[in-house]
């Protein structure tokens, strides 16, 4: 696992957004200049793209 | 051991879950459900795992995947009849009523009439809830006739399918918070109160978390609780009546912990992944471990 800061542009206000560990595939993160949340999309590149708001049968 | 965490969405719970299996040198594989394609004749892959720790956001995927994996015989964690009943609040009344587990008195119609006889049958407030549904959504306190006659109406006409049945709930005049018991392996490890000026005492909705004591009380209605839907691990949400006392108002079967961690100053996932370990070993030996 890599220690060293990972960034990855958000695609609501191209501020870059950083994880301080290796992000999966499927995770979520939040853009701390816009506040939308993302969602990891691809590795490699790495990219994010905005999550999908709550849908019907989601839960806990 | 390998095990699969399978999600649709990975949340701080999923990495906090990797992470603590890491920590106690299990393998645990993320497996994103979305990409997956189940084959009834066989396994494949998943007959590589140890047992499925299920951490679906997606109701559907969930119980899509853990029936047909336990179609294989592979172990899944939570089971799908705990699925089944937790998720779904008229199953989880029945579950409920049929252990003697205390709860709100329910009424149930499937029309609209017989829908607004059961809300006049519970009499004011009154709640109106979606059997499926999670976080506090389309949950309607209705104060008077006409209030029911309008969420009645809407749901009717404007509802999917589902909204057609009429799950109407005892109002608990509870003293301004809920408390959430997070039971494992039939233990009852941790307890949060959540507060709210709100009458919906949901995190999601904004309440305010505080830790709380299990008393035995507490700690026991929920384990029958938890055993009543099959759960092997599951948080109780428990409302106080003046009258009657601790009543169960919800099960959720896959549960949200992130900020109940500080809080209860209980490390919830680590006590996951060693339960989760446990019943895989049981799995592979063949023994069952109650839920």
């Amino acid at each position: 696992m890599s220690t060293a800061t990972i960034e990855a542009v958000c695609p609501e206000c191209d501020a870059a957004v950083r994880f301080d560990r290796s992000p999966l595939n499927g995770q979520v993160a939040r853009c701390a200049d816009c506040g939308a949340e993302l969602e990891v999309t691809s590795l490699s590149p790495l990219t994010l793209e905005l999550a999908p708001e709550v849908e019907e049968d989601w839960g806990e | 051991m390998r095990i699969a965490l399978t999600y649709t969405r990975l949340r701080v719970e999923e990495r906090l879950l990797l992470d603590a299996f890491a920590a106690i040198g299990v393998e645990a594989v993320p497996v994103d459900l979305r990409e997956a394609v189940f084959d009834l004749d066989s396994p494949g892959d998943w007959a590589g795992y140890d047992m499925v720790v299920d951490r679906s956001v997606s109701l559907t995927s969930s119980l899509t995947s853990v029936r047909i994996l336990e179609g294989h015989g592979i172990r899944c964690m939570n089971p799908a009849r705990a699925i089944e009943a937790c998720s779904d609040k008229l199953m989880t009344s029945i579950a409920l009523a049929r252990a003697g587990v205390a709860q709100p008195r329910v009424l149930v119609g499937t029309s609209a009439e017989s829908g607004l006889a059961a809300v006049e049958g519970i009499g004011y407030p009154a709640v109106l809830k979606p059997t499926v549904g999670s976080w506090g959504r389309l949950v309607a306190r209705v104060n008077d006739r006409d209030a029911a006659e309008a969420v009645i109406e809407h749901r009717d006409t404007l509802g999917s399918v589902g909204q057609g049945v009429f799950y109407v709930q005892e109002h608990i005049d509870k003293p301004g918070r809920d408390i959430r018991v997070f039971v494992v392996g039939g233990e009852p490890i941790a307890a949060i109160a959540r507060a709210s000026a709100h009458w919906v005492t949901n995190t999601a909705r904004g309440a305010k978390a505080s830790g709380l004591e299990v008393t035995e009380e507490l700690g026991g209605l929920c384990r029958r609780a938890a055993a009543a839907v099959g759960a092997d691990v599951v948080a109780v949400d428990v409302l106080e009546c003046p009258r009657r006392g601790y009543l169960v108002n919800e099960l959720n079967h896959s549960m949200e912990f992130r900020n109940s961690i500080d809080t209860t100053g209980v490390d919830i996932p680590g006590r996951v992944a060693r339960h989760a370990v446990r019943v895989a070993e049981a799995a592979r030996s063949g023994e069952a471990v109650s839920a």
